[in-house]
């Protein structure tokens, strides 16, 4: 872009072009023509569709047309072209179009057979051992059962403080079909009315005893392990609780 | 459990918090105009700028009785979290669901240990 001007020589465009220059003026010059159709405000040309046609001669340019396509429904009319919605609806980013869902990323100190402080609910306090990591995302955990009470449970992991100290479960195999579907709320058999005011309390004995059967399954092992380690078994059993003059962020769990 | 026994021969039953301490001190405010959307919230224990970030977001509550019973139970609570550490002493920043009532300023206050980030 030529700027400001010099008295004595002559200036050139980028193309080579000698150009005529005022003397005694700063004048920026730009190197193209400028506009046939400038714009008078932002989005609104000085002339319209029809005249700028005119003016820049496109039926010279124009391309012939080809052999004819299939006939479109009216939705391609020229109205449906220029149509500007009143209120602008704002796209979604291509991030959000598909959302891919990834799994919960486990705390640091969370590994299979982490002991596992219960911080809320049923088992406040309880302390746990960890099991796998379900596809909810959420924890499956047990007492085991006959330690400290706590049968397999799911738990979120934000509900949870991951000690250091491990119980080496690596012998013990999880029955597969333990998953987020296992513990899924048993809907009651009758259906509307009669089921509400039917002692829902009761448990199906058949589901109670399958959970029995897989409590079994899965502590005896755990268990084993456990008594392998002194002490281990008096610390599952005892709660978590915090005393006077005792801070959680000065502890290391 | 293995519990401990004294010699009395009384059962030490144990304890079961789960929750640290804290006061509700006031709230946040300046020399003439108070902001009763945000509490300030004493913890123990806590007494520097450096010890807040484990507690930052800690759910809290305030538990109160009242008169009548409701959903079963006379006890109440008003639920918040930790939001920000205010001065450099240890204090926090708590906002609840709804504003705490001014009666409890002084009252316990319990900071949860969840959700935790450990």
């Amino acid at each position: 872009r030529a700027g400001r001007v010099e008295r004595s020589g002559a200036v050139q465009n980028r193309s080579g072009q000698q150009l005529q220059c005022r003397e005694s003026r700063s004048v920026v010059k730009k190197d193209k023509m400028s506009s046939r159709n400038p714009m008078l405000i932002k989005g609104v040309r000085t002339y319209g569709r029809s005249k700028a046609y005119s003016r820049k001669q496109q039926w010279k340019h124009e391309k012939k047309e080809g052999p004819k396509k299939k006939e479109r429904t009216p939705k391609t009319s020229v109205l449906r072209q220029r149509y500007v919605p009143a209120e602008r609806v704002p796209k979604r980013l291509k991030s959000n179009l598909t959302i891919k869902k990834r799994k919960t990323v486990l705390k640091k100190g969370i590994q299979p057979g982490s002991v596992l402080i219960v911080l809320s609910g049923r088992f406040m306090g309880s302390r746990v051992v960890f099991l796998k990591q379900l596809d909810s995302g959420l924890l499956l955990v047990t007492g085991p059962y006959k330690v400290n009470g706590v049968p397999i449970r799911r738990i979120n992991q934000a509900y949870v403080i991951a000690t250091s100290t491990t119980v080496d479960i690596s012998g013990v195999k999880i029955p597969e079909h333990i998953d987020d579907k296992y513990f899924a709320r048993v809907k009651n058999a009758k259906e509307g009315e009669e089921g509400f005011f039917s002692n829902q309390e009761k448990i199906n004995p058949e589901w109670l005893a399958k959970r029995k059967e897989d409590q079994k399954a899965v502590d005896t092992g755990i268990v084993a392990a456990i008594e392998k380690v002194e002490l281990l078994d008096t610390y599952l059993k005892t709660k978590f609780t915090l005393k006077n003059g005792q801070a959680p962020h000065a502890m290391k769990f | 459990a293995d519990t401990p026994q004294k010699k009395r021969g009384k059962k030490m039953t144990q304890g079961n918090r789960l929750h640290v301490q804290g006061v509700f001190l006031g709230y946040r405010r300046s020399n003439a105009n108070q902001y009763e959307n945000t509490a300030l919230i004493k913890v123990d224990g806590v007494r520097s700028r450096e010890d807040t970030p484990f507690y930052m977001g800690k759910r809290v509550a305030y538990v109160y009785k009242a008169k009548s019973k409701k959903n079963g139970s006379k006890v109440r609570v008003i639920w918040g979290r930790l939001v920000a550490a205010h001065g450099n002493s240890g204090t926090f920043r708590a906002r609840f669901r709804n504003n705490l009532p001014p009666k409890a300023m002084g009252s316990q206050v319990r900071v949860m240990l969840y959700p935790s980030r450990v």
